[in-house]
């Protein structure tokens, strides 16, 4: 009941020790401070120039585009490999998980050696995809694909989480009710797990969003073609610090638009329990490095 | 025959076999563990047992693993593995009701009731259509536009009987439906199972020997993975031949063997009694009866023709009007004043005191 925060009707017995206040609010600081910093740092008069620049706009809207496709990619892959991490039964399922929850806590720099060693003209389908006639590496594509390497993590936790908080109860039961299983897969899995879907959408649009190391290490810098708004931000302050920090602002408030749409508590989440898993699971949020 | 049934599921210890008329109620009874869940979740095709064969209506469900050589299915067991069948859950016909109503969240109650025809190719408008004639029928029609969040407990039971109902299954299934609901919802949605389960077959598992009574044309025991007893529901509970069933039925059940004119149990107990029917000597029989036949004396009252049996009190309590003692897997009624006058605490020694012609012998 977000209407009652301000005004509890009675001071419940919480049973938090005082010192523990103490430390959340340290906490909180060493993440808004920062925050507090950069907007101060802000030249408000020379702002609207500054992220309007030909290269900065066209920064933005690379990385807008291939954020939106690799996350497009994160959930067509992503959703099989979550239900199957979930659902399935066969061996060597725990090693599968945690072999794709690796991007989470791999530095994206290493990622970006490893793609290239993939996809790189030397690399291990070099060859196939030169054959195709397609040069992946240093391209919009390998962006995406950076991209994708790094975020499809999220989507695959927080949906997986989703799916084992839900249960397959209503699966059975829809089952037994006469739906195929493709039937039940869209008509009850699916449904059931949209909000952790989303969120698990959400949060990879902005993981894919803030990409740096691998994108600089698989696809490199060129503008217009692989620079993404991190790139250019990591460019300018070189240059002009200024634009840097403006750029920056505007990153920060992409970041907490996602942010208040991927924790925002769906309308009837309440009443419905606690089983839509709407939430993603800490392992998802823990990694917040932009890098 | 509309169903037969016969299962092994290894690691759950579980080997039942069982069969169905057309339109015949059975109730699946049993303790904790005893298998009755695993039961139904064989029959819907939710779990795979390692051998055994099932048929609904002439269709087989399932035909596993080595079937005993019985004689019948020699042939089928010499046909070896790969003869295996098995029906996918969704082509069964057999929907399952479970204790909580599991309504599908994001669909409204006519949606959700309207989803079985709805998979199985039904054009919407008429799965709709059908969906609101089974709502009716379940007194729920004007809760079509709610969704799940929205209706009580017994509301969404309801919903949830239609939904299985609208589904057209050939053998209707029955996981505790009454269990989680409350006083007042319970009776409403047994009246209506009533109606709805008497021209169709069903499997019911309860906990309730008045859903038995009610619902059941015939009541099934299951103990330990094990059939214990199957029979009429009123013979069942009438003379009982597993301790689960005098149990349901309220009556004091002594297992053992028949010697002289009574049956001595496995503790060593001799119970007198009557038998209506002849029992040769050294059979496996049982003396029952009821509690209320039960006298409580704090010293030996013995004399013939009555069974005195010295009991340690475990338990004391209200029981209708009357206050049940309970020790050493007897039970005793007496009233109140009866009780104040002994003086009765849980720990004492007392004896109970039964008549020989109040005890039903039978062989088990």
């Amino acid at each position: 009941m977000t209407g009652s925060k301000r005004q509890p009707r009675h001071h419940a017995y919480t049973g938090v020790p005082r010192w523990i206040y103490t430390l959340a609010v340290l906490a909180a600081l060493v993440v808004v401070l920062p925050l507090v910093a950069i907007v101060g740092r802000v030249d408000w008069a020379n702002f609207l120039p500054l992220v309007t620049s030909e290269s900065a706009v066209s920064a933005l809207g690379l990385s807008l585009r291939t954020s939106a496709a690799s996350t497009v990619l994160c959930v067509v892959l992503g959703v099989p490999l979550a239900v199957v991490l979930a659902r399935g039964r066969f061996p060597f399922l725990g090693l599968l998980r945690s072999l794709v929850l690796l991007p989470l806590v791999l530095p994206p720099v290493v990622g970006g050696i490893a793609l290239l060693y993939t996809f790189g003209r030397q690399g291990l389908l070099g060859g196939t995809t030169e054959a195709l006639g397609l040069q992946v590496a240093f391209s919009t594509t390998a962006v995406v694909l950076a991209q994708t390497f790094v975020a499809l993590p999220f989507l695959v936790v927080s949906l997986e989480g989703a799916l084992r908080t839900g249960g397959h109860r209503y699966e059975a039961v829809a089952a037994t009710l006469g739906a195929s299983p493709g039937t039940v897969f869209r008509r009850v899995t699916l449904p059931l797990v949209l909000p952790g879907l989303a969120s698990g959408a959400v949060l990879s649009f902005a993981r894919s969003l803030g990409e740096f190391g691998a994108t600089l290490t698989f696809a490199g810098s060129l503008q217009g073609v692989t620079r993404t708004l991190p790139l250019e931000i990591y460019l300018q302050r070189e240059t002009d610090p200024d634009a840097a920090v403006a750029l920056s602002l505007v990153l920060v408030a992409v970041a907490v638009a996602v942010v208040a749409l991927a924790y925002r508590r769906p309308a009837g989440a309440a009443r419905r329990g606690a089983s839509s898993g709407e939430r993603p699971t800490a392992a998802a949020a823990a990694d917040g490095q932009v890098t | 025959m509309t169903f037969s049934f016969q299962a092994a599921v290894g690691e759950r210890g579980f080997d039942v076999s069982l069969s169905l008329g057309p339109a015949e109620t059975v109730a699946v009874m049993g303790p904790n563990g005893a298998g009755k869940s695993t039961l139904l979740s064989v029959i819907a095709g939710l779990i795979r047992p390692d051998s055994g064969r099932a048929e609904l209506n002439g269709r087989p469900l399932f035909q596993l693993g080595d079937i005993p050589a019985d004689g019948v299915h020699v042939a089928a067991a010499r046909a070896g593995a790969g003869d295996d069948r098995w029906t996918a859950p969704h082509h069964r016909g057999t929907a399952l009701l479970a204790q909580e109503p599991l309504l599908f969240p994001h669909l409204t109650a006519v949606d959700n009731v309207a989803f079985g025809p709805r998979s199985t190719g039904t054009p919407k408008g008429r799965a709709k259509a059908e969906a609101r004639h089974w709502l009716a029928e379940v007194e729920a029609a004007h809760l079509a536009a709610r969704r799940p969040p929205e209706l009580s407990g017994g509301q969404a039971q309801r919903v949830a009987v239609a939904r299985a109902l609208a589904a057209d299954p050939g053998l209707l299934l029955l996981d505790e439906p009454m269990a989680a609901l409350d006083i007042h919802s319970a009776p409403l949605l047994r009246r209506l199972l009533k109606r709805v389960l008497a021209d169709r077959p069903a499997i019911i598992v309860t906990h309730d020997v008045l859903d038995a009574l009610m619902l059941a044309d015939r009541v099934v025991i299951l103990e330990n993975g094990r059939v214990a007893e199957e029979g009429p529901t009123r013979q069942v509970l009438e003379r009982p031949h597993s301790a689960f069933a005098a149990g349901l039925a309220g009556l004091n059940f002594i297992p053992g063997t028949l010697v002289g004119d009574g049956v001595l149990s496995r503790q060593g107990l001799h119970v007198a009694g009557h038998a209506e029917d002849p029992i040769p000597a050294d059979r496996a029989a049982a003396a029952v009866f009821p509690p209320s036949a039960v006298s409580v004396f704090l010293t030996d009252a013995h004399g013939s023709p009555r069974n005195s049996f010295q009991v340690t009190i475990t338990d004391l309590e209200p029981h209708g009007d009357q206050i049940r003692v309970r020790g050493d897997g007897m039970a005793a009624d007496i009233t109140p004043s009866a009780l104040a006058d002994l003086g009765l605490v849980p720990g004492m020694t007392v004896h109970f005191v039964v008549k020989a012609a109040a005890v039903s012998l039978y062989e088990t």
